[in-house]
């Protein structure tokens, strides 16, 4: 049953994350991201991750992901495809990336079931996770949570600043 | 497999019940609305169908239904047709949680099953905010699809203005976690057991009616509704994201924008008002050798106070004129994002030196 799951999470994952990318509508392509979002939620209910299936769709799918059907909806009018002009050099990066999933592939080997299995190792404390992971985040990773927090502090000053306009002086009438 | 076909007839039927009564509420909403805004603006309000416009709900379901599907040239067919459903799922699916009456077990054909809430998962409460937030996408993609200007406005508007006040809600209820430590909305009820009191808007030392003020606000918002209904100011905007729509699928958008007043007020009344906890301890069903039937009791209690919530949105709606785009997003940045950011705060200080105090 896990791996019918697991299965299916994983296969709609992997296409509509290449339909991101290879369809030609905008609109549709964040969508196909919408669904992928769901996906990944769903795969964090089968490891009994509730917590981080609530966050998953109130962030990524509920906030992040309208801001960018926002911004294409603005910008993309009727002139999509300029989006779809792909640079020589892309062709290498994704080229140099393959070459390294193959290797890396080439060295441990397809290890499906173990990874499963694995997955289902850890059992669900009693208290349910959101409270595993609240502690675990105040006592073992308070010092990275709050360097993460302080990185996120400065992109949202960052950004404040630089979408603020030098509004010109109104003269007093 | 007998045992698991009939925990799924039982969770079926919980499902068509529940999902029947929303449908039924939202139907006397309909009502309900234009009668008390006539009452309150000195009209008699719908009186021409059924005695005293009594069945005017299902005459304009069946307008609804017979009128003629419109798609307007050149919309997106496949999104037009998708967003009104995009619309209505997450309204009705937040309803799974919420815990309707006691948290009780009831025994049928030897499966231990909780008749008042579907299903009570350890994170309901950010399982209902998680899909109240993905009621937007209903909205934009609405607007967007109808290929029209003042659809497509009308849809941006509301994107903005769903996601800053859901940032509100979300804080809003934060003190709340803290004093009952869960997120399960069936432990939260539990909690507020006894006298009113104990529920958490009047708990001593750390009331919450502030947060309450701040959620009742930001849902108002979030739900569309005036003073907060930019996303379908008919004087800018004709009827704003859904100006396009017509017949059924505009019927969707109608129940869904009901469907999630009454989902709030629920959660607003179980995190809150004490959900179907009576004022006073026990029930009086109980008290005078009914406590079989002390279930009904509460379920009209957590009834009472939905409704009280839903006539609070027609009040406003009665009373106060729509805001301008710039004061709404100002208010809710600048005056209740600080309120709901102290009000976590303080109440945390004070359950720590509660804690202390033991």
């Amino acid at each position: 049953m896990a791996y019918v799951f697991f299965g299916y999470f994983a296969g709609v994952i992997a296409l509509t994350a290449v339909l991101v990318v290879a369809l030609r509508n905008p609109v549709y392509s964040a969508l196909s991201l919408l669904v992928m979002f769901f996906h990944v939620a769903g795969l964090y209910v089968t490891l009994r991750a509730e917590f981080l299936f609530a966050v998953q769709l109130m962030v990524y799918a509920g906030a992040i992901l309208i801001f960018y059907l926002f911004a294409v909806m603005f910008l993309t009018e009727k002139t999509p495809d300029r989006y779809h002009i792909q640079s020589w050099g892309s062709l290498l990066i994704g080229g140099a990336i393959i070459v390294e999933v193959v290797v890396l592939i080439g060295q441990h080997g397809i290890s499906f079931g173990s990874s499963v299995a694995r997955t289902a190792a850890p059992s669900p404390s009693e208290e349910g996770n959101t409270e595993s992971i609240g502690q675990l985040l105040y006592t073992s990773y308070l010092f990275p949570f709050e360097v993460a927090s302080l990185i996120l502090l400065v992109a949202m000053i960052g950004a404040v600043v630089l979408s603020k306009k030098d509004l010109p002086e109104v003269p007093p009438s | 497999m007998t045992e698991l076909g009939l925990r799924f007839a039982i969770t079926l039927t919980q499902i068509s019940v529940i999902v029947g009564i929303v449908i039924v509420t939202v139907l006397l909403l309909t009502l309900a609305e234009r009668k008390v805004l006539g009452w309150m603006q000195d009209r008699m309000g719908p009186m021409e169908v059924g005695p005293y416009g009594s069945l005017q709900p299902f005459a304009d379901a069946i307008k609804l239904f017979f009128k003629e599907d419109i798609m307007p040239a050149g919309a997106n067919k496949f999104l037009f047709t998708a967003a009104p459903l995009l619309a209505l799922i997450p309204a009705f699916i937040g309803f799974a949680v919420i815990p309707w009456g006691p948290d009780e077990t009831w025994e049928i054909g030897g499966i231990a099953v909780k008749p008042f809430v579907i299903s009570d998962i350890n994170v309901g409460i950010l399982y209902i905010l998680a899909f109240a937030s993905l009621g937007a996408y209903g909205i934009i993609l609405g607007g967007w699809a109808s290929n029209s200007k003042y659809s497509l406005l009308g849809g941006l508007r509301s994107a903005a203005q769903i996601i800053s006040y859901e940032l509100n809600v979300g804080l809003s209820i934060v003190g709340i976690l803290i004093l009952s430590g869960s997120l399960s909305l069936v432990h939260i009820t539990n909690a507020q057991e006894g006298w009113f009191w104990n529920w958490y808007a009047f708990k001593p030392w750390a009331p919450q009616f502030i947060a309450l003020a701040v959620y009742v606000i930001s849902t108002v918002a979030e739900t569309n509704r005036v003073p907060f209904d930019l996303p379908e100011a008919e004087s800018e905007l004709v009827a704003g994201f859904f100006t396009e729509y017509s017949g059924l699928r505009f019927a969707f958008f109608y129940l869904a924008e009901y469907a999630n007043m009454v989902l709030v007020s629920c959660v607003a009344s179980a995190l809150f008002l004490g959900g179907w906890n009576a004022p006073y301890p026990g029930t009086l069903l109980s008290l005078i050798g009914f406590p079989s039937l002390a279930w009904i009791e509460n379920t009209m209690w957590f009834a009472f106070k939905t409704y009280s919530f839903l006539f609070l949105f027609f009040w406003l709606r009665a009373t106060l004129p729509r805001l301008r785009y710039d004061q709404l997003m100002r208010f809710g940045w600048k005056v209740l994002l600080p309120i709901a950011l102290a009000n976590i705060v303080i109440t945390s200080i004070i359950v720590f030196i509660q804690e202390q105090l033991k």
